[in-house]
């Protein structure tokens, strides 16, 4: 308790200091406030096109092209961004009938997306055709629950990713769903699924631990909920069954949230869970916000949805 | 070891000078932004897509066949012209592969209503046609079964009252939808009799309840994409001619 306060003395002490020799530098300083993006798109099943001005549903929306330029603005603003996805990049349009996949890899490169985690119909052409792909994304996949050991995909991917913004830590980990019942055998081979909730106690232990995170994301591609068969491991029992869970970005059931869900997980603490449809019609954005203010802690962060 | 936290805490003060908190979270703003046309289109992306987008506009575009009518999977109650298309077009296409390979005859075809995913329009036919009508990747396969297992998809269709589209099948109901007639190839279906029938993967994995397909003698996985089947149709044929006829009705 003493050293605590003297910790604080030490630090303001240091704060006037340095507000007297660096100016402008120094007042951010004095500030101690960070803001971390985070930018995610789900499902965009190769939706590279707007939809037509005639199309019955979802006319002139989406496209890579218009949400290369929002990305693009929003990283000017704030450089300490994340763009992420959670999966099912690839299925939908002659776009990847005809080039597999390689120009849904070639653009989310070239808008600098950070990691992406795999989808069902990212095996669509077999895991031999997704690891044919892999030469043209220069993003992470993270999987923490797909074992592909015994596949072509074995290196390629990682169970998760710590990136370092602004000197905050954000630890990001991927879940897909069960493969099994949902895509042919002989597409993912023996890629092994392994239970998502066992993955993610695992690797929350890593990044909150280990790793010391300041700031834990899930890539989920599980599904947001289902309500006929309320059992099945979705993000919302995910969120409520696991602790340390910042945010859950989701996939695979195309569900467009109003707003962003709060959840609370096995220790009564908020993680939020968010969904933006599919086919690259939304693109989702969570800004953390941090302070050095010891008075406050993460229960206590508001929530604006 | 007071003291040399102290010690420590100095050095820290030292190297990060104006690092040395842990930053807590204060506040989380979360939402959605609409990618909508309000956008500009970033050109660097536009140029990186158009190659790809003009390579494939010319191929959807091209011309393969001829829609004489608008075809719709509603214009019908147990079976449709556009359904009746896709089933013959499955048995004509899926037998020459299934021919060669096995010498033998497919004997009926099944599909899922729910699978003709568009309209043929009246006019010319394109690749894209076959793109809106069958967007899925979804691949021939022809299973050997009893005639007792034929029962069972007879059994489905009734209950099911939908115009599945069927070929080599004739099925009729009577008003109360059960089964008065059912025929493979014109004849009474054997129940100890191997029947070849040819579907898609999906449907043989289950898909739409269809539960029959298993357990079978054999199944043959033909690797012939039902899309391509109808695009390899559509260049043979130079005016489609598809119909309702009685091979899926009811009686009143």
């Amino acid at each position: 308790m003493k050293r605590r306060t003297f910790l604080q003395q030490s630090t303001a002490a240091t704060a006037l200091v340095t507000i007297g020799g660096f100016g402008l530098q120094s007042f951010n300083t004095a500030t101690k406030s960070k803001k971390i993006t985070i930018l995610h798109t789900n499902d965009v099943h190769s939706h590279i096109d707007p939809f037509a001005p005639d199309a019955s549903r979802n006319a002139n929306q989406g496209g890579v092209a218009r949400r290369a330029s929002l990305v693009e603005a929003i990283r000017n603003e704030n450089p300490n961004t994340l763009l992420l996805d959670a999966g099912d990049i690839f299925q939908g349009t002659p776009y990847f009938n005809y080039y597999g996949g390689e120009l849904e890899f070639k653009l989310m490169s070239k808008m600098k997306y950070d990691a992406a985690t795999i989808g069902n119909h990212d095996f669509d052409n077999g895991i031999d055709g997704l690891y044919a792909q892999l030469p043209h994304a220069k993003f992470q996949f993270l999987s923490a629950n797909y074992n592909f050991k015994n596949t072509v995909m074995d290196t390629h991917v990682k169970p998760y990713q710590v990136f370092l913004k602004d000197g905050l830590k954000i630890g990001v980990f991927g879940l897909g769903i069960k493969l099994n019942g949902l895509v042919d055998k002989k597409m993912y081979k023996e890629t092994e699924y392994l239970d998502p909730i066992e993955s993610t106690q695992e690797m929350t232990h890593i990044l909150k631990e280990e790793e010391a995170c300041d700031l834990i994301v899930c890539l989920s591609h599980l599904g947001y909920y289902y309500k006929k068969n309320p059992k099945r491991i979705c993000d919302l029992l995910l969120a409520k069954s696991t602790k340390d869970i910042d945010l859950i970005i989701g996939g695979h059931t195309h569900t467009f949230l109003p707003k962003p869900t709060v959840a609370q997980n096995s220790v009564g603490k908020n993680v939020l869970v968010n969904q933006v449809g599919c086919y690259g019609i939304n693109l989702g954005r969570i800004d953390f916000y941090f302070d050095a203010d010891k008075n406050k802690t993460a229960d206590g962060a508001s929530i604006i949805v | 070891m007071k003291r040399k936290t102290f010690f420590l805490f100095l050095i820290a003060i030292g190297l990060f000078s104006c690092k040395q908190e842990p930053y807590s979270l204060s506040k989380i703003e979360g939402g959605q932004i609409p990618v909508s046309d309000t956008l500009k289109a970033h050109q660097e992306f536009e140029d990186l897509i158009k190659p790809y987008r003009d390579k494939i506009n010319r191929d959807m575009d091209g011309v393969l066949s001829y829609a004489p009518e608008t075809y719709s999977k509603s214009d019908g109650k147990l079976n449709t012209a556009i359904g009746n298309l896709m089933a013959d077009i499955v048995y004509e296409q899926g037998n020459l592969v299934f021919k060669k390979r096995t010498g033998k005859d497919i004997d009926a075809v099944i599909l899922n209503h729910g699978g003709i995913r568009s309209i043929i329009s009246k006019g010319n036919i394109t690749t894209r046609t076959a793109f809106e009508v069958m967007p899925f990747e979804n691949s021939i396969v022809v299973i050997a079964l009893k005639g007792r297992q034929i029962d069972s998809m007879t059994h489905y269709l009734s209950l099911a009252k939908r115009a599945h589209p069927v070929n080599g099948l004739k099925l009729t109901l009577d008003k109360d939808y059960n089964i008065k007639e059912s025929l493979i190839q014109g004849k009474t279906i054997e129940s100890d009799k191997v029947y070849y029938l040819a579907t898609n993967d999906y449907l043989y994995n289950g898909g739409d309840g269809m539960r029959f397909f298993k357990p079978n003698d054999s199944t043959y996985v033909l690797d012939y994409k039902i899309r391509n089947a109808m695009i390899d149709y559509f260049k043979k044929v130079d005016t489609i001619k598809p119909s309702k006829d009685d091979r899926f009705t009811q009686t009143q």
